[in-house]
């Protein structure tokens, strides 16, 4: 099971040339509604007229060599790392829904334009990490549908509310799995494989083709505001504290006496729990 | 001076709605990030913008250095043990602030609330704020008025 390409063996009934048209629909049609996006909410404008804005106000010059550095630490931390995140499941659902999903994609990709029918024969790493990449998707995504999102873990409120904001993981995680479903009853010549492949088909052009009305341009624009971030980290505009404890000066303020003995890192405090006291 | 919540900072960890006293800070149903419920019911005592591990509470100042280009932003560094405080006033005067974290270790304060039972669905479901009703003494024999305390308005202060 795991070692077939799904893809190829539809081959069979669904021409390949229909199946490839499909994919390049599916990436216009998330091109063209990321576009539509940016221009319908003109978050660009937004956001470029707030960083004209916010440069201009900077106590602090942040240099072209300091904008690199803080590209490089957004694309590693903010971006390969989900370092955004203050909860460490959250972090975790995220990077396997994320990592996850850029497998899947790929893989599909893949075997669909390089290996479309069982004339050429598909590396069995191919659909391995196609089922691996779509049970990441479903592990942390059906974990944040029902244990980590935070109006179920911190407000208490019912897992099966559903509204508009929710259509990105809803569809990725009924498409990823009604996939899957639709593979395995493939494989083993089960009735309804027909049925979940139209399923599958539905989902994913939802998936695909809701992104002016779903989170899933946050893709593209999370890199940008987290870049944002930091850089008015850096030239001091989100007008943060600067005074630390590390400053010899503070150290001898009559107040600082409480912390004369106290180790350089005293721990995580509030963080060290998550926060489930309500 | 009451708190309020930048939403395109906030990652909606929910560490405000954990430990606000007073119960209102909440998560936006359609956005899915913390905001203020109801700032009049504000304790100010900035747990809030303290806990907040993505600096993305503040404080909205009063009126006499608000609204124009006033900040009033604080920086709660555990490891180090320290709070800083940033306040700009709308003049452009900065006063800084650096002072040790007092907070004492969770459920050592009184009243107890690790002890507390958490709230039923009726009271989830409720408009009520947690221990409202004990504080205006719903539970209680009803509000509280000058003539069941007593008391008379004269010249508007109480007697």
């Amino acid at each position: 099971m795991i070692n077939v390409n799904p893809f190829a063996e539809l081959s069979a009934s669904v021409p390949p040339a229909v199946m490839q048209t499909f994919v390049i629909v599916m990436i216009l049609l998330v091109a063209a509604g990321t576009l539509f996006d940016i221009i319908h909410k003109g978050s660009a404008k937004y956001f470029f007229e707030n960083w004209r804005k916010s440069r201009s106000k900077g106590v602090k010059e942040v240099d072209g060599g300091e904008m690199v550095s803080i590209a490089v630490k957004t694309g590693l931390v903010d971006v390969l790392l989900s370092g955004e995140f203050c909860n460490a499941r959250r972090r975790i659902a995220h990077l396997l829904t994320m990592y996850g999903f850029v497998i899947y994609v790929v893989t599909t990709a893949l075997m669909i334009f390089g290996y479309p029918t069982t004339a050429t024969a598909t590396p069995t790493i191919l659909p391995q990490l196609w089922w691996i990449g779509g049970l990441m998707i479903c592990v942390g995504g059906y974990w944040f549908w029902f244990f980590i999102r935070v109006d179920v873990a911190v407000e208490g409120g019912s897992p099966f509310r559903l509204m508009r904001a929710d259509l990105f993981i809803l569809s990725l995680l009924a498409s990823v799995t009604l996939g899957l479903i639709w593979a395995y009853l493939q494989t083993r010549g089960g009735s309804g494989a027909t049925v979940f492949f139209g399923l599958y088909i539905i989902a994913t052009t939802v998936l695909f083709g809701s992104v002016p009305w779903s989170k899933f341009a946050h893709m593209f624009f999370k890199p940008a505001a987290a870049f944002e971030k930091r850089v008015s980290k850096a030239d001091g505009t989100d007008n943060l504290p600067t005074l630390t404890r590390d400053d010899p000066e503070q150290q001898k303020r009559h107040s600082m006496e409480l912390l004369r003995d106290a180790p350089a890192d005293m721990g995580l405090g509030i963080k060290r729990e998550a926060p489930r006291h309500y | 001076m009451p708190t309020f919540v930048y939403m395109t900072k906030c990652d909606g960890c929910g560490h405000c709605v954990d430990i606000c006293p007073s119960d209102i800070m909440h998560i936006d149903p359609t956005t899915r990030r913390a905001y203020n419920i109801e700032p009049s019911m504000c304790w100010e005592c900035f747990a809030c913008v303290k806990a907040c591990p993505q600096d993305a509470i503040d404080v909205r100042g009063y009126a006499d250095f608000a609204p124009l280009g006033h900040s009033v932003r604080v920086n709660r560094d555990e490891a180090k043990g320290t709070i800083a405080w940033k306040i700009k006033f709308r003049n452009g005067t900065e006063k800084n602030f650096l002072s040790p974290i007092t907070t004492k270790p969770w459920g050592t304060a009184i009243p107890k609330l690790a002890d507390v039972s958490g709230p039923s669905q009726e009271m989830r479901d409720s408009e009520l704020l947690y221990s409202e009703p004990k504080y205006i003494r719903m539970d209680d024999g009803g509000l509280h008025t000058l003539k069941s305390n007593g008391l008379k308005l004269k010249k508007g202060v109480y007697y």
